[in-house]
């Protein structure tokens, strides 16, 4: 119904893919590893960009991937040469070239100053070519020649009886084929039928030219004819249907404003005959038993090539479906795998149910049953994996992203920058993937803006004067690690703490380590930066990309060394749909404790139990002392701290090594659970890290438990009231 | 009997969009995805005409066009090519190489249909 | 089809009423996602008093608020009586905990009167206009304030 829609939705999406190979092309060219086919592979993805948006009349990127196209078939040709200067306009072209894509996807219009710069500078490569064929682009179609045909034929649909009869005209034509005519298909017959479909024809063949038998060539054409045709179309209609074969025969119009006098006596001798059959009949005699005894004679070779051919194809069929099998992918629309995602869920809820339900049954050890579960329950975490694997998608394309920011970062700050990718095949979930991109692109930015010194700096240190930004991206233990690294100046830590003393983050008196220093960075609020440059000044600080990554689950580190660089380490949980947690009791409500946070959990004894101040209370754990937390109370259940003898201890740690003693009623099971976004449909919630379902389809909350240590413990604001409202 | 046509298009958008104007110009419709996934295709049916691109991986329209040429059964299925380079050299190598026509995108539907119909015996 | 039916089709509305408390209230039928009967919800932690909590709506998380409690009534004590009113708000689903559904009315868009001036905060937050059924008094309510300010600020960010 909507198909052209539902194209050029299509027509997006293969614009994202092909907006990747060009990337990804541009910098394996830069990086020196471009061979021809990366340059041809780079060329197609412009051009089949541009020819899609021709079809949807997108002027604006059609224009420009014209220019572009341009530029890099003259890089294909070997006619310019892809020096790093050339290489830094294509690639700042494939960004404009992403942005125009993507204000088209989105029916906006970019400012003419979004390209002018790079179609200048573009153009400057390529000479002259430029401008000529984008004018012909501008005036609707790059063959004008092409453009009457649709007229002709709508006419002669519409009007064709009428015209004919007010303004018909004659022309003569003089049509005598060559050889390649029939060589590429086309049909003396076909040409003389489309001839008659314009009007009235009178054909007459001239046989003269063939020779005697044992000189006519097969392959030959000998015979010519003379049309006449009575018709309203112009000269050039006529014309186009000699379109295909006008190099491959002599072909004269001429017009013939006195239809009486001259044409008469030429035609005399023959029969006015229906053009087709004239046609058909001088084919069997003449053109067409060219070719047929061209199949039994002159194709001796292509017939032995043909049967080399045929077994070849059973070859590369083969190798091409093995290639299919690895590589091939479809299109699966997101919805669906969340659907599998959730039922991949309950199957998770309700195999642990059963289980439970069947040893509460009271069955033997060593039951069939029993082992019959443990198969189910090594079964569905097999199917978990598959169906988390279906939403893993390489940070590959997050990468790129960022070598866009390198460069533009670059840029505006006049730096020399190189950056490095490693692991971009590690697979994150999706929605992983999508929420990094802009915490990462800050990092990005910050590395080069207040990371990497300015070239003359560098020089003076003894370093390279180009900086060195690097992405890396690996699996360790069972969590995603990305990294950033530069290799700059370092925290200036004497700096970072006397701004947090003058901002009041800190006193003048407090001892803080080195690293404490470092993560005075994430604190909200903080900014290092004294003058703003044209990258920073937005606002955003490190606290908010920490903030944005806690959000998936996430956690960062710093670590920096003076005169050597930053490293910024974001480690993330593989998915974000299945959490293994500990399904625990508070004041008759239900949380899970994600067990990656748990060190231990232990029943205290009443020497353990230490009162500190006033009400605070820690717990000696191998002599170490930590802060008591009561869950009920930090999550506003109730307001009367419980007696922690009467509970257990989750004994938690944050990612910064900050730790804690979680109080909870009781352990009701260790299990995996489903992730239920909160956010969805309402919003985010201090001390929620997410929501799961349980077995009995209630609804439990994932506490975080970062959240809740940075708090201390304490309820703010609406709990008694939250109380009183849920009763 | 429907006329049918193959067409060979390595762009997922512009395969769509062939489809869909010809289907409803009541054509039969095969496709393929680059020269040699179309001599694949071919092999084993006989289209009234064929249409191909030239910018394509693994084996482009030139290669394909005389690929189809050299077989027997194809040699005289008319080809048209469609591309967006009218340049005058492009369509000599494609006629030299053996297509019977061209056509330019971005196509317009009824100009399809027309040179469809203009090369199909 | 008429220049004259197109307006008329234009301008008809079709609401659904619910009593919440002692008063009648309604919302475009075209809102209302589904009606079903009240569950125990899961308590969210910190957030407002009329935020009863969360239910699952078929996998989703879906909040519900106490209606009566966010138009400054009298809190309700749910029952099994009582109906959650799954609402689309923009993007977000959410139940409204009300004592019944009374009535589903096709009304005439120019019946709706601007609401009377009174004191209420409530009424000028949440009421967007007033429409006279036989004896009744029925509020139109405005969904777009019933979610908690500090949450949709809490989504954009």
């Amino acid at each position: 119904m909507d198909s052209m829609a539902d194209i050029k939705q299509t027509f997006f999406q293969e614009c994202d893919d092909l907006l990747g190979e060009l990337e990804s092309g541009l910098l394996d060219m830069e990086g020196g590893d471009g061979d021809s086919e990366t340059v041809a592979a780079i060329f197609r993805a412009v051009h089949s960009i541009k020819g899609g948006a021709g079809a949807f009349g997108l002027d604006n990127l059609v224009a420009f991937a014209h220019i572009f196209e341009t530029t890099l078939d003259e890089v294909r040709a070997d006619r310019l040469e892809a020096t790093p200067d050339v290489l830094s306009v294509l690639l700042r072209s494939s960004d404009v070239l992403a942005d125009l894509v993507r204000a088209a996807q989105n029916d906006e219009e970019l400012g003419e100053e979004v390209t002018t710069g790079l179609v200048e500078e573009l153009s400057a490569f390529v000479g002259e070519k430029a401008g000529a064929p984008d004018e012909a682009a501008a005036a609707g179609g790059e063959d004008i020649s092409f453009a009457p045909l649709g007229t002709a034929i709508d006419l002669d649909d519409v009007f064709g009886d009428l015209d004919s009869v007010e303004e018909s005209q004659r022309f003569i034509i003089k049509f005598r084929p060559m050889p390649e005519l029939y060589a590429n298909a086309n049909e003396t017959v076909l040409l003389m039928r489309n001839l008659a479909a314009m009007g009235e024809v009178n054909v007459a063949c001239d046989e003269s030219q063939i020779p005697t038998l044992d000189v006519l060539d097969p392959e030959g054409a000998y015979l010519s004819w003379t049309i006449t045709v009575q018709t309203s179309n112009s000269e050039a209609e006529l014309l186009e249907i000699f379109e295909f074969v006008e190099d491959d025969c002599t072909l004269e119009i001429k017009s013939e404003e006195l239809p009486d006098d001259t044409i008469e006596p030429e035609l005399a001798d023959d029969e006015t005959i229906p053009a087709e059959e004239e046609a058909s009949h001088t084919d069997v005699e003449g053109g067409k038993d060219g070719v047929t005894s061209g199949d039994n004679t002159a194709d001796k070779d292509n017939v032995v090539s043909l049967a080399e051919k045929k077994e070849k194809p059973t070859a590369t069929a083969q190798a091409s479906k093995e290639k299919d099998t690895s590589d091939a992918t479809i299109r699966v629309n997101l919805g669906r795998i969340d659907r599998l995602v959730n039922l991949v869920g309950e199957l998770v809820i309700n195999q642990a149910m059963l289980t439970q339900g069947v040893f509460d049954a009271g069955l033997e050890r060593g039951d069939s049953v029993e082992a019959g579960l443990e198969e189910l329950k090594q079964l569905t975490r097999e199917i978990q994996d598959s169906v988390m694997a279906i939403r893993a998608q390489p940070v590959k394309a997050l990468f790129q992203r960022m070598s866009r920011i390198v460069r533009e970062a670059a840029r505006a700050t006049e730096k020399s920058v190189h950056l490095v990718m490693e692991g971009e095949m590690t697979e994150v979930d999706k929605t992983v993937v999508e929420r990094l991109a802009d915490p990462l692109t800050h990092m990005i930015r910050n590395a080069v803006d207040h990371g990497l010194e300015t070239s003359e700096t560098r020089i003076a240190n003894g370093k390279p004067a180009e900086g060195t930004v690097s992405l890396t991206a690996a699996h360790r233990s069972g969590r995603v690690v990305i990294e950033v690294c530069d290799d700059g100046a370092g925290i200036n830590r004497e700096r970072v703490r006397s701004i947090a003393i003058e901002k009041g983050l800190i006193s003048e008196e407090d001892k803080l380590s080195d690293s404490d220093i470092d993560n005075l960075l994430f604190m909200p609020g903080f900014s290092t930066v004294s003058k703003v440059s044209n990258l920073s000044g937005r606002g955003v600080g490190m606290d908010v990309v920490k903030r944005a990554i806690q959000a998936v689950g996430g956690k960062i580190s710093i670590s920096s060394q003076p005169g050597k660089g930053s490293t910024f380490s974001i480690s993330l949980p593989l998915t974000l749909a299945i959490l293994d947690g500990m399904v625990v009791d508070v004041a008759e409500q239900t949380l899970v404790v994600p067990l990656t946070a748990i060190v231990e959990t232990l029943k205290p004894m009443p020497s353990d139990i230490h009162d500190l101040g006033a009400g605070a209370k820690v717990i000696s754990i191998r002599g170490e002392f930590i802060p008591i937390i009561d869950a009920g109370i930090s999550m506003g259940y109730r307001t009367e701290p419980t007696d922690p003898l009467t509970g257990v201890v989750l004994s938690v740690e944050t990612e910064d090594g900050a730790r804690a003693a979680v109080i909870v009623d009781s352990i009701q099971d260790q299990r995996q659970v489903v992730i239920k976004s909160l956010e969805e449909n309402y919003g985010h919630v201090d001390s929620v890290a997410a929501a799961t379902i349980l077995g009995d389809g209630r609804i439990a909350l994932i506490l975080d438990v970062d959240s809740i240590i940075d708090r201390g413990g304490s309820a703010v604001s609406f709990h008694e009231n939250s109380l009183a409202a849920t009763g | 009997m429907p006329l049918s046509v193959l067409a060979v298009d390595d762009s997922r958008t512009m395969r769509e969009m062939l489809r869909l104007a010809l289907t409803e110009a009541g054509f039969e419709v095969s496709l393929a995805d680059d020269g040699e996934h179309g001599l694949e295709v071919l092999d084993g049916m006989a289209p009234n005409v064929i249409i191909t691109d030239i910018n394509m991986p693994i084996m482009d329209g030139f290669g394909f066009i005389e690929g189809v040429r050299r077989s027997a059964e194809h040699r005289v299925t008319p080809i048209l090519v469609l591309t967006t380079e009218s340049a005058p050299e492009l369509k000599m190598r494609a006629k030299n190489a053996g297509a019977t026509g061209w056509i330019v995108k971005p196509f317009d539907k009824d100009k399809l249909v027309d040179a469809i119909k203009r090369v199909a015996a | 089809m008429s220049d004259t039916e197109v307006k008329s089709k234009d301008e008809a509305l079709e609401l659904v009423a619910f009593c919440v408390g002692d008063q009648e209230y309604c919302v475009n039928i075209m809102s209302v996602r589904e009606i079903r009967g009240w569950t125990k919800e899961t308590s969210l932690p910190l957030t407002p008093p009329f935020v009863r909590g969360v239910i699952n709506l078929r996998g989703s998380v879906v909040p519900v608020i106490d209606l009566a409690s966010r138009l400054g009534l009298e809190q309700t004590e749910p029952s099994a009586r009582h109906v959650i009113i799954i609402m689309q708000i923009g993007e977000q689903a959410v139940g409204l905990v009300v004592n019944a559904v009374s009535d589903i009315l096709t009304i005439l868009k120019e019946k709706i009167q601007p609401t009377p001036d009174v004191s209420s905060e409530a009424a000028r937050d949440f009421v967007q206009g007033v429409l006279a059924m036989e004896e009744r008094m029925i509020n139109l309510l405005d969904l777009s304030t019933v979610l908690p300010t500090e949450t949709i600020e809490g989504i954009a960010a």
